[in-house]
């Protein structure tokens, strides 16, 4: 087991911000990563995928969907803006805090197969085949997912604060 | 230039830094020829960049005691004490599962009788209801003596329905359901993580006796046998480890109750 702890321990802030991210609760999040870490300790030596990183998100996001469709036919208890304030941590300055806040805001308000495709990819850094193989759909869903998401995301935060343009696109990384 | 035309997915790449860098270049060169295209693109990467640092703090918190993996795994290494007459039962009773293991071979191909139909029955009940939300069961366990009642009198005998409360599963409920053999009984089960197990019984014309069989289907595990000519499959996407007890255990309840 001490290979589990070498390449699993280190994913657990990532497993936490995925599980929060979707959730937007604190408690509730840990308790579902809890969860998943207990399964993965359990299944650690029967998994088949070698790929341990997508193997543990396989393993929290079909917990988080599961809880979330548990839990979606009630009222949620915490209000948006209130699970923001609460659950993301603190952001460096005032004015980018702003900005965090709408574009989690703007986050929150896309469906959710496009919220988790683009976590998946850009905030957790799975490669897209390795987000296909987490949310089980083909390579060109999570494109298209990806694509729809990144538009719609801009449209949101461009209605809300006019973006200037950027002249130098080479500084782009 | 004859390098293959730049799509959606290469822009996307290009932003996420996944492309071949000789693609990293082509799209490079892309975007500079196409303005319009590279303030979309650069309009992505700020996204993502934003989005990072918004979620960044999340992952640089420190992890609360009860995410400590090292105590999980080292928890779970612990032996659990296992009275003699249960490690007895299981040694006899994993030989008989890997025996009968072995003569499910093929199992998909056959059409199956006896222990290999039930198990079959089980598993495609459990894919029905066990991802049920709405009413996986028709009856609650409040509904208990209704419930065994109901049973009895569909399956012509009486069915028990056994505590698994010592495994951490807790009694849902059941329902009548259909098999190719005729009415069968389902019982499920949760434990405190919403995790189900579902239990049928029926009576069986083949197979009227016969040692615990593992079957699996996926991610699904079962183990079906056959007492008395009422054949029972425990079904559950627990590992075949966790299940096998949790299956002797019903065994040893049932049978102590004919």
């Amino acid at each position: 087991m001490q290979d589990m702890l070498h390449q699993i321990e280190p994913l657990i802030p990532a497993l936490r911000r995925y599980a929060r991210t979707l959730l937007r609760d604190r408690s509730a999040a840990d308790d579902l990563v809890q969860d998943c870490l207990e399964r993965a300790v359990g299944h650690w030596s029967q998994r088949k995928d070698s790929n341990a990183r997508a193997w543990i998100f396989t393993i929290l996001h079909n917990l988080a969907m599961t809880r979330l469709r548990r839990t979606s036919t009630r009222p949620r208890h915490i209000d948006i803006d209130d699970a923001q304030e609460a659950s993301f941590a603190q952001a460096p300055s005032q004015e980018d805090g702003l900005r965090y806040r709408e574009l989690l805001q703007a986050l929150d308000r896309l469906p959710e197969e496009q919220r988790t495709v683009l976590l998946l990819a850009t905030v957790e850094g799975l490669s897209y085949a390795e987000t296909a193989g987490v949310l089980d759909i083909p390579l060109g869903t999570v494109m298209s997912r990806l694509s729809r998401a990144r538009e719609r995301l801009l449209k949101e935060m461009d209605g809300q604060q006019r973006v200037t343009p950027v002249a130098h696109l080479r500084s782009v990384k | 230039m004859t390098s293959r035309p730049i799509t959606e997915e290469d822009l996307h790449g290009y932003v996420d830094s996944v492309l071949a860098p000789e693609r990293q270049v082509e799209v490079s060169a892309y975007i500079d020829a196409h303005p319009e295209v590279g303030f979309r693109v650069a309009a992505y990467s700020r996204q993502r960049t934003m989005l990072r640092a918004a979620l960044a703090p999340i992952a640089e918190e420190p992890l609360p005691p009860e995410l400590d993996l090292a105590r999980m795994i080292a928890r779970r290494g612990r032996p659990r004490q296992t009275p003699w007459w249960a490690a007895a039962a299981a040694v006899v009773l994993l030989c008989a599962g890997g025996a009968g293991g072995w003569s499910l071979r093929g199992f998909n191909h056959s059409a199956g009788e006896g222990v290999v139909a039930i198990a079959q029955e089980a598993a495609q009940n459990f894919a029905v209801y066990g991802s049920d939300h709405i009413r996986p069961v028709e009856l609650r366990a409040t509904d208990r003596a209704e419930l065994v009642d109901w049973t009895t009198q569909r399956l012509g005998r009486p069915v028990g329905v056994p505590d698994l409360s010592a495994s951490g599963y807790r009694f849902m409920g059941g329902r009548i359901v259909a098999t190719a053999h005729g009415p069968a009984a389902m019982f499920m089960y949760d434990d405190d993580r919403g995790s189900r197990l579902v239990m049928l019984a029926r009576p069986m014309k083949a197979d009227q006796n016969a040692p615990m069989t593992p079957h699996a289907d996926g991610p699904v595990n079962g183990f079906a046998w056959a007492d008395n000519g009422l054949g029972y499959s425990l079904v559950g996407p627990a590992a075949a480890e966790t299940l096998h007890p949790i299956a002797n255990e019903v065994r040893r309840q049932l049978s102590r109750q004919i």
